[in-house]
């Protein structure tokens, strides 16, 4: 039988910071909702309870990372470089595509050294909002929404039972706000606040739910 | 005297961020704790030493099965790639048409099979840039394949797939299969993955050369409601692919019934009477 692929929260080096996570990205009439947790730890010690697993790679495109801070932080600040460079070049704003193609290059190529679930997406002119993931190994594919890190496996039943297509902006943040919350309740790798991230035509909106707010839980 | 048990140091302040030494502690005790973590990455070289590559697959897709008929090639395959044995991806296309003439579909890693699938628009890029009348057949996207493959396998670093290869071209239909250490054979019908086990003999049974579409169809919906039974890597959403002297086509997802209301299945085995079995 196959292996399983590694326990994400299990850090791969010693030492070593992992995000231990619960990502989640989600498309709506005109844009894409992403968030996260805020849970850093290293074994069972909570580095640090108030991260920002939301990075911005662009003025209208962001990156939910998860496995290992230190992997998915290179990658980051790779695709922001290679983005900027690109944006420069082709003199117009890049496309979601584009940045989720970056970081997939990276992770494919380097596919047995690094440790790094990503979902990439944002708002551009081409296909409004959409959302890329990019799991263990390298694969892309495009999603309507997609769910990622350890926590995530405690949400595939709800998820699968609260999506709809064609989720208004309110429906598709109180969508991603509450699995994010579920996730957090059961995932010990999982925790803190949840960082809410909005993108559409106009620009981008950040929420911030404090640990004692959240929908559900802890 | 100072005592001979050792107490874990200190951190410098009981209240705010941990120090070096109170962070390394718990990792030390974690490694120990977990003696078969390795401390480095799963494949990490000896110090000095060469690199060994050979990932193992991640995101997996399952079966992949083809056949020869009257009007050319057919192959079909789930839509379901696999994280472990989380059924991620639903919706996953695992067949591709390389060209006007050629049909590819893959098992194993699907990112090995996104990069397989550039290097194939690749050569038809080629192909339409030349813009000689003249593109690559069937066979020799087998071959070609064949050969990375096998390159890949000797370099200690493959491509983690099990491929099949149909197409038409001039009037002949091809088949082929291309798996992740080189092996590569034709024949009148392949199967990958469990459909070497579970849809082959089946095709052994009920494959005529110069079936029509839909009978060739019919078969092949047949084996993959099998593999759907019986394989826990399957799902009942499918594709199915055709390469005829129209050119290639791949069909949209549909989902294929199956059938659970035999009247055998229906009776409970758990009951006082029985024997317990199931």
């Amino acid at each position: 039988p196959p292996p399983l692929p590694r326990d994400m929260a299990t850090p791969a080096r010693d030492g070593e910071a992992a995000t231990g996570t619960t990502i989640m990205a989600c498309c709506f009439d005109g844009g894409v909702v992403m968030g996260a947790d805020s849970r850093v730890s290293t074994g069972t010690y909570i580095a640090n309870r108030v991260s920002d697993k939301v990075a911005a790679l662009h003025d209208s495109i962001f990156m939910c990372r998860s496995g290992s801070a230190a992997d998915t932080q290179a990658i980051s600040d790779y695709v922001r470089y290679y983005l900027a460079a690109h944006t420069t070049e082709v003199g117009r704003a890049p496309t979601v595509k584009t940045a989720a193609t970056l970081a997939r290059r990276i992770a494919y190529e380097n596919k047995d050294q690094l440790l790094a679930g990503i979902i990439v997406g944002g708002w551009d002119a081409v296909q409004g909002g959409s959302v890329y993931v990019v799991p263990l190994g390298g694969t892309m594919m495009q999603m309507p929404f997609a769910i990622g890190g350890s926590g995530s496996t405690y949400i595939y039943g709800h998820v699968d039972a609260q999506f709809k297509e064609g989720m208004s902006r309110q429906e598709a943040q109180n969508f991603v706000k509450k699995s994010i919350a579920h996730a957090m309740a059961r995932d010990g790798s999982s925790g803190g606040i949840i960082r809410l991230v909005t993108i559409d035509a106009n620009g981008t909106e950040r929420e911030y739910i404090p640990g004692d707010e959240l929908p559900y839980g802890p | 005297r100072t005592s001979t048990s050792r107490t874990p140091p200190r951190p410098r302040s009981t209240a705010g961020p941990p120090t070096t030494a109170h962070v390394r502690l718990f990792t030390f005790l974690l490694a120990m704790s977990f003696p078969w973590e390795t401390s480095a990455g799963a494949n990490a070289p000896a110090a000095g030493g060469p690199h060994q590559h050979t990932s193992r697959p991640i995101v997996t897709g399952t079966s992949v099965l083809g056949i020869k008929y009257r009007d050319g090639v057919m192959l079909a395959a789930d839509t379901l790639c696999s994280y472990g044995t989380l059924a991620m991806f639903k919706d996953a296309k695992r067949l591709t048409t390389v060209g006007d003439n050629t049909l590819v579909g893959a098992g194993g890693e699907y990112s090995d099979f996104q990069k397989i699938q550039h290097m194939l628009e690749d050569i038809t890029g080629d192909d339409r840039n030349y813009d000689d009348g003249y593109n690559h057949s069937p066979s020799e996207i087998y071959h070609y394949l064949r050969a990375v493959m096998y390159q890949r396998r000797n370099k200690m670093n493959p491509l983690w797939n099990n491929l099949l290869i149909g197409g038409f071209k001039d009037g002949e239909a091809f088949l082929g299969s291309v798996d992740m250490i080189g092996t590569a054979f034709t024949d009148d019908f392949l199967a990958t993955g469990f459909g070497a086990h579970l849809a082959l003999p089946i095709l052994r049974k009920r494959w005529q050369p110069d079936m029509e579409e839909g009978e060739a169809r019919e078969l092949l919906e047949d084996c993959l409601r099998v593999l759907f039974y019986r394989d826990c890597r399957a799902l009942n959403k499918v594709q199915v692919a055709k390469a005829t002297a129209e050119g290639t086509i791949v069909s949209d997802p549909y989902t294929i019934s199956t059938n659970w209301s035999s009247a055998s299945f229906m009776q409970n085995a758990g009951n006082l009477q029985g024997d317990g079995g199931w």
